[in-house]
C-alpha cells in the first residue's frame, strides 16, 4: 500500500507502507522528515504530530483516549484534522492515504 | 503442556514445547548483572525464544521480538506482574502498582492521569528551575575536578529537582534513591539482592507511604495535580497516592542511572564529548543513544494472558515472559553498529524507555533532567576523564553504577 507525506514546504513523498504499522513508524522507517517520535509510539509527546488530509479522515478514524491531553503540547497549531502519528494504525483500506506535516514538532 | 499447583519463582511450572532452545544458564547472577553484554549476546544467539528452566521462563533478546512481547499488552499482561512471581498466584510484597502492573481498562484510567501530569507543556514548565539547580551542582564540580560521579552528580541532581518538581515537603535523598533500587530489586527471582531489598522495604516503604499522603506536599507540584485528577472524580484519593509513590519508585533511581550511565558513555568516547560541545542541540539525542547503549532497565517481564504464540513457538497462558531490553538494544539486526556509541544516531524504537501502552510515563521529566544536566557540563567540561575504574552495581532490573571516578578537564 501506497503513503503520501506532504512536507510543511510543499514537498511530496510516496512511500510503500505496510498494513499493522503506525504512520509514525512508516516515516520514521523511510526517513521521512518532520516527524520525530521522541517517544516511539507511546503517546508520550507530540513530537509525530501530523495533519490527517481532510479525504481521509473518516478512513483513520477519531482520536484515541488521551491523544487530545497531547496534542495540546504540540509545537505547531493543532486543527481538527491533527492527530498524533503513532496512533493512526494502517489498515488495507487506507491505502492511498495523504498525510500533511507540520511546521516544527519542538 | 500441562500445569501443576507446583510453583517456581511465585509462578506456574510449565513444560516447553520441546523444539524451544534450552539455556541453563541464570541471567540474575551477579557476575552477568555487572557485565550483561556478553549475556545479551548469548541470548539473541541462542534464539529468538529461549527458555530459562532455572527459573522456569521464556526470555527474549533479539529486538523485533522482544518489542512485540513487551507492547502487546492484550497477549502480555502486566497486571500478574513485571517480574517472576505472578499475582494472580502469590501475594506480591506491596500492593500492585495501579499502573505499572494492571491492564486496561483500569491502566488506561491511571496512565491517563499520569501522561497528562508528565506532559511535554509541564516538563517544560520545570526547566528553568531543572537548569538553574544543575548550573549550582555542577559549577563546583567542574571546578573540583576529580570527582565520584554517581554520589556528587548523578544522584545529587535528581534527588535535588525531583522532590521539588513532585511538590515533597520531606526529602530524604537516601530513601528516595534506595526505595527504586528495592522495587527494581523485587522483579528479580529470591536472590541475594532480592532478600537484601525486602529487608530493608518495611523501613523505606513506610516512609514513602507517609511522603505521599497530600498534607506532605505542595500545592503546585506534579503530586498536587495527580490529587486534582482526584477531586475531579477521575481516580479516588486513594489511587492518587498510589500514583504519587509511582513517582517516587520509578522517577528517582532510574534518572540518577540515566546521569551516570550518560557521564561513563562520555568519558569513554571523548568524541562525541567534542560532538556535544560543539554543537549543543545534540543533548537531546545524545541521552537517547545513552539509554539505547546502557539500558537503564535492562530486563522486565510480562505474563501471557492467554494461550499464545511467540516466534511461532506455542506459549501456554500463565507463562512468564523475561524481556531483555538490554539485548534488544544492542541487537545488531536492529541497529547495524549497536557497539558505537554515537551521539547523533537518534536511535528511535530503542526498548530502553519501553514501548506502547506501559512506556515509560516519565520519559519527558528524564528527558529534562539530562538535557539540564548535559547543557551545564557542555560550557563548562572540556572533557570528563576516567579517574579509575568504573563499577557496576547489580540490581535485578537496574543496570546502574556503583562508582565512577572521573576527572572533569574545565574549559
Amino acid at each position: 500500500m501506497k503513503l503520501t507525506f506532504i512536507a510543511h514546504d510543499g514537498t511530496e513523498t510516496v512511500v510503500e507502507a505496510r498494513p499493522g504499522d503506525t504512520v509514525m513508524s512508516t516515516a520514521l522507517a523511510h526517513d521521512v522528515g518532520g516527524i520525530l517520535g521522541e517517544c516511539g509510539g507511546s503517546m508520550m509527546c507530540a513530537t509525530c504530530h501530523c495533519h490527517v488530509d481532510p479525504d481521509w479522515t473518516a478512513a483513520t478514524g477519531a482520536r484515541m483516549d488521551g491523544e487530545d491531553d497531547m496534542l495540546d503540547c504540540a509545537a505547531s497549531e493543532v486543527t481538527q484534522t491533527s492527530r498524533l502519528s503513532c496512533q493512526i494504525r494502517l489498515t488495507e483500506a487506507m491505502d492511498g492515504l495523504v498525510i500533511r506535516l507540520p511546521e516544527a514538532q519542538v | 503442556m500441562q500445569a501443576t499447583l507446583e510453583l517456581i519463582e511465585g509462578h506456574r511450572v510449565l513444560d516447553p514445547h520441546p523444539a524451544i532452545p534450552v539455556w541453563d544458564v541464570d541471567p540474575y547472577d551477579e557476575a552477568v548483572l555487572h557485565d550483561p553484554y556478553p549475556f545479551w549476546k548469548a541470548l539473541r544467539d541462542r534464539g529468538e525464544l529461549v527458555w530459562i528452566p532455572r527459573y522456569g521462563a521464556f526470555m527474549v533478546g533479539r529486538h523485533e521480538v522482544t518489542k512485540e512481547v513487551f507492547s502487546d499488552h492484550d497477549r502480555f499482561v502486566s497486571s500478574r506482574g513485571v517480574g517472576l512471581n505472578d499475582f494472580k498466584l502469590e501475594t506480591p510484597w506491596r500492593a500492585p502498582s495501579i499502573i505499572l502492573e494492571a491492564d486496561p481498562p483500569e491502566h488506561t484510567k491511571t496512565r491517563k492521569v499520569m501522561s497528562r501530569a508528565l506532559s511535554p507543556k509541564v516538563v517544560k514548565g520545570m526547566m528553568d528551575m531543572f537548569r538553574a539547580a544543575a548550573g549550582e551542582i555542577v559549577a563546583p564540580l567542574a571546578a573540583k575536578g576529580g570527582i565520584e560521579a554517581v554520589t556528587e552528580l548523578a544522584e545529587a541532581f535528581p534527588t535535588t529537582v525531583f522532590p521539588r518538581a513532585v511538590g515533597m515537603t520531606d526529602a530524604n535523598p537516601r530513601h528516595l534513591v534506595d526505595y527504586g533500587a528495592i522495587v527494581f530489586n523485587a522483579v528479580g527471582p529470591d536472590n541475594a539482592l532480592r532478600r537484601a531489598a525486602m529487608a530493608r522495604a518495611p523501613e523505606v516503604a513506610a516512609w514513602i507511604t507517609a511522603a505521599c499522603a497530600r498534607d506532605r506536599l505542595t500545592g503546585d507540584g506534579l503530586g498536587a495535580l495527580v490529587y486534582a485528577a482526584a477531586d475531579a472524580g477521575e481516580i479516588t484519593h486513594e489511587e492518587a497516592a498510589m500514583l504519587v509513590r509511582s513517582f517516587l519508585s520509578a522517577g528517582v533511581d532510574t534518572t540518577v542511572t540515566g546521569i551516570g550511565s550518560a557521564l561513563w558513555c562520555f568519558s569513554q568516547f571523548p568524541a562525541e564529548w567534542e560532538k556535544l560541545r560543539a554543537d549543543p542541540s545534540l543533548a537531546r539525542p545524545a541521552f537517547e543513544e545513552v539509554l539505547r547503549f546502557t539500558s537503564p532497565v535492562h530486563t522486565f517481564a510480562r505474563t501471557a494472558g492467554c494461550d499464545t504464540e511467540i516466534a511461532g513457538f506455542p506459549v501456554p497462558e500463565g507463562a512468564k515472559i523475561l524481556c531483555a531490553l538490554g539485548a534488544a538494544n544492542m541487537d545488531p539486526d536492529r541497529w547495524g553498529d549497536p557497539e558505537a556509541f554515537r551521539i547523533d544516531r537518534r536511535p528511535v524504537g530503542h526498548l530502553a524507555f519501553g514501548a506502547g501502552i506501559h512506556g515509560c510515563v516519565g520519559q519527558n521529566i528524564a528527558r529534562g533532567e539530562l538535557e539540564a544536566v548535559l547543557g551545564a557540563l557542555a560550557p563548562r567540561v572540556a572533557r570528563i576523564e576516567p579517574a579509575g575504574p568504573a563499577i557496576w552495581r547489580p540490581n535485578n532490573a537496574i543496570h546502574a553504577l556503583d562508582r565512577l571516578p572521573l576527572r572533569l578537564i574545565p574549559s
